[in-house]
């Protein structure tokens, strides 16, 4: 298995969907290239990073909304404004 | 999804409270129409700035979702929490407005993946990136870097990074959400993983200030 196919698989890896022998030829692999390892050690940094900047942090998770957009639903319910077709049963 | 961390105690208090403001809603109470706007705005705006790069088309995606979601109030069944059914309306009005607008010229995600030689080794030295990467995300300039990393990969393959590791579906509710495969969800969650992983490199291994 080349650096390459370690990339390439590496999601499956992780998810732990790779069949058992090929697991086996996977972790050999990152046994004896430190490259390698690196790599996966930033691609899980990656996800972290995403995670903290998108979703674990005030800025991302509450927004300031104007009032003027809350006034606007507010009217929009009340005059009965065009629905956009949507999902919106809860039952999945 | 994202789920939030509470004890049993306290979904079973959330979802009385849901059926209460629901039942409220249902009685056209005008009152809890208001409370239900001023109580989920602010996430569901926060949302919809994430999928969207207007603040136009994300304040406009807020009200079309409010709308369907008080259309929809005789199906809300509470079987989800009332936050869970409404984030899965605005994910929904988002994404229906990225797919009319016409796509801007992006970057291939060809160009953003790792590249390899022939023999299968890397084309350029793995560097480990700085061991305070947690650290460094404690500043919210550091944060925004990352969402601006975010934004530039293609929509195809950041639609399913903020679904899946952001909004935290499942791999067959993102499918269900995009109406693609399975496997194509995967193979786009790995390749905006990489793309996005060459795009912060420079910064986290330290060459740039």
């Amino acid at each position: 298995m080349t650096c390459q196919e370690i990339a390439e698989f590496l999601l499956a890896y992780l998810e732990r969907e790779l069949p058992e022998p090929q697991r086996d030829v996977f972790q050999a692999h990152l046994d004896e290239c430190p490259a390698c390892v690196t790599f996966l050690r930033t691609y899980e940094s990656t996800i972290r990073l995403g995670k903290a900047a998108c979703r674990d942090c005030p800025e991302a998770t509450k927004a300031k909304v104007p009032d003027a957009l809350i006034q606007a639903i507010l009217a929009a319910r009340t005059t009965g404004h065009e629905q956009p077709q949507n999902e919106t049963s809860d039952d999945s | 999804m994202q789920k939030p961390a509470t004890t049993t105690n306290e979904g079973a208090s959330n979802r009385t409270d849901d059926a209460a403001l629901v039942e409220r809603l249902r009685a056209g109470e005008e009152r809890a129409y208001e409370e239900m706007v001023r109580e989920y705005s602010g996430q569901m705006l926060a949302v919809a700035r994430r999928f969207l790069r207007s603040e136009e088309d994300a304040l406009d995606t807020v009200q079309e979702a409010f709308i369907s979601a008080f259309r929809a109030l005789d199906r809300f069944e509470g079987q989800s929490k009332l936050s869970t059914w409404l984030h899965r309306i605005v994910v929904n009005s988002a994404l229906m407005r990225l797919r009319k607008k016409s796509r801007r010229a992006e970057r291939s995600i060809e160009e953003l993946l790792p590249q390899f030689r022939s023999d299968g080794h890397p084309a350029r030295p793995m560097n480990p990136w700085r061991e305070d990467v947690a650290v460094a995300l404690e500043a919210q300039e550091a944060r925004a870097l990352v969402r601006e990393k975010i934004d530039e990969l293609p929509d195809p393959y950041r639609t399913v990074l903020l679904l899946r590791d952001i909004e935290e579906y499942d791999t067959r509710e993102t499918a269900e959400l995009l109406e693609i495969t399975e496997n194509a969800v995967k193979t786009r969650l790995h390749r905006a993983r990489l793309a996005l992983r060459n795009l912060l490199d420079p910064y986290f291994r330290g060459e740039v200030a």
